[in-house]
């Protein structure tokens, strides 16, 4: 008998096997994971580029529609790369070369303990962890004196950790846009953080006040330090807004981008 | 079983429809109905899931050990679960991105798991790929309407166009805010189903218990 028709007759055999058999059960168990495990594997492996491509356009597309530039069809890869990407030290305020700009992200996201510090205090629900390393983006303007400054800021709402961006304007105190990437808010109420409308409110709104105290507010009133630091809370998501107010303010802090907002004010950068 | 193709796919529809007949898949008909884009989108996920699940099982259904049966259809829906959110992830990322955790939330739906037990187990593989088919069908009928009744009265849009300018954008219609949230498509569904069950009486079900009628003295 040669190898092949053995072969067959194994296969064979198995086929014929009643199911219940305990061997077969355990061959059909193996086999199955096996074979599943394959396709998802290869779908997953090949999949990757495209998937990672978008996720980078995506937040690339962001970075734009938070700067004010954004137009629809435009070509994003182009446009984003007028913005000058640049890791940020949050304690010092200080651009580091320690890290490639293009592994950065890979980087951040990979858990490193390194790369984060605990929080004593987290207002903006983190988990108790703060990356000590962001990315920044500068957008200049024809002469070469910064434009906007376009910050990554995140928090915890009522459902989820919100992720955005917060455009700043060259004084590092006047706000140009917020916008969040990712969020999964309630739909109709909290969820309307991504309302254009709602957007439009931040446009203009300040940080901080003469004396350097950061005032902005999301709130359902005025706050004592007036309009220009006053942010109308989303109707009906009360602790969506809150999350936002403690984000904002936690990311605009001293343990946010104070450090560097102070010398983007001073005109170190 | 004297089923023809055509009433493999129509039946699934009204007179046998898996959400409102057999009242199952109901947890993602609530969580993906407040827009009619995400709404469809997992309509067709699901369609092509049940469709397919059903195809490879009845393919392999005369190997499956009966012990490890349930394991072995729950491996083949979340490998083709996870096919389907790769390709979306890859080629319709903003739908993915709104639909987040509910494509892997097909695993789950009684749909799949049903007809891959009820039908596929026991039928050859392209009757039960047309079952998927129907039964992927009539859930998303039912996804539709309740998306359009949330979508319209919640948000006053349809598939994201407006139709109601709402008070938020500056129109006139104030939102019903509860169709926006999962609750309401407990109601929406819970009233499709008295509609249907008034309209067919033949789908009521026979109540478990009778109220004995008490002699008088």
């Amino acid at each position: 008998m040669s190898d092949t028709n053995a072969n067959k007759g194994m296969i064979r055999r198995f086929l014929d096997m009643p199911p219940d058999s305990t061997v077969k059960t355990v061959t059909v168990a193996v086999v199955l994971c096996l074979v599943a495990s394959m396709i998802v594997s290869a779908a997953a492996v090949s999949l990757r580029p495209v998937q990672e491509n978008n996720r980078l356009r995506d937040k690339q597309r962001n970075v734009l529609e938070v700067a004010g530039v954004y137009e629809p069809g435009m070509n994003i890869a182009e446009a984003f790369s007028d913005f000058e990407p640049h890791v940020l030290e949050l304690a010092t305020g200080e651009f580091t070369d320690q890290y490639e700009i293009d592994t950065f992200e890979e980087l951040a996201t990979s858990g490193d303990p390194a790369l984060v510090r605990a929080l004593d205090e987290d207002p903006a629900g983190l988990g108790g962890t703060q990356q000590i390393f962001q990315m920044v983006y500068i957008l200049r303007d024809d002469a070469g004196a910064i434009d906007k400054v376009v910050l990554p800021i995140e928090g915890y709402g009522l459902w989820s950790t919100l992720y955005g961006f917060i455009a700043l304007e060259e004084n590092g105190n006047d706000i140009y846009g917020l916008q969040f990437y990712q969020q999964g808010e309630t739909p109709g109420l909290g969820a309307e953080v991504d309302n254009p409308r709602w957007k439009a409110l931040w446009n203009g709104k300040k940080l901080r006040d003469e004396d350097g105290t950061l005032q902005i507010t999301v709130a359902k009133q005025p706050p004592p330090a007036g309009q220009d630091y006053y942010i109308d809370a989303l109707a009906g998501a009360t602790l969506t807004s809150r999350g936002v107010d403690n984000l904002v303010r936690f990311w605009m802090g001293e343990q946010g981008y104070g450090p560097f907002l102070e010398r983007l004010k001073a005109g170190e950068i | 079983m004297a089923q023809t193709r055509k009433s493999q796919l129509v039946d699934p529809l009204i007179d046998n429809n898996p959400i409102t007949l057999q009242v199952l898949g109901i947890c993602s008909a609530l969580a993906v109905t407040s827009s009619l884009k995400v709404a469809l989108v997992m309509a067709i996920a699901v369609t092509l899931v049940t469709a397919f699940s059903s195809m490879f099982i009845s393919m392999l259904r005369n190997q499956i050990p009966s012990s490890i049966r349930i394991i072995v259809q729950m491996v083949i829906i979340a490998s083709l679960v996870i096919l389907v959110d790769q390709v979306l992830k890859a080629y319709a990322y903003d739908i993915s991105k709104t639909l987040s955790v509910f494509v892997g939330l097909i695993i789950t739906n009684c749909i799949v798991m049903g007809r891959a037990e009820a039908f596929a187990m026991s039928n050859p593989p392209v009757a039960s790929f047309v079952d998927g088919v129907g039964n992927g069908l009539g859930y998303g009928l039912i996804l539709m309407v309740v998306g359009v009744i949330r979508e319209l009265f919640g948000s006053g849009s349809l598939f994201g166009i407006t139709i109601l300018e709402t008070v938020n954008n500056g129109g006139w219609y104030v939102p019903n805010g509860l169709l926006l949230l999962p609750p309401s498509a407990f109601f929406v569904i819970g009233l499709l189903i008295w509609a249907i069950r008034a309209w067919k009486p033949g789908q009521v079900e026979e109540r478990e218990y009778k109220i004995q009628s008490v002699e008088a003295h």
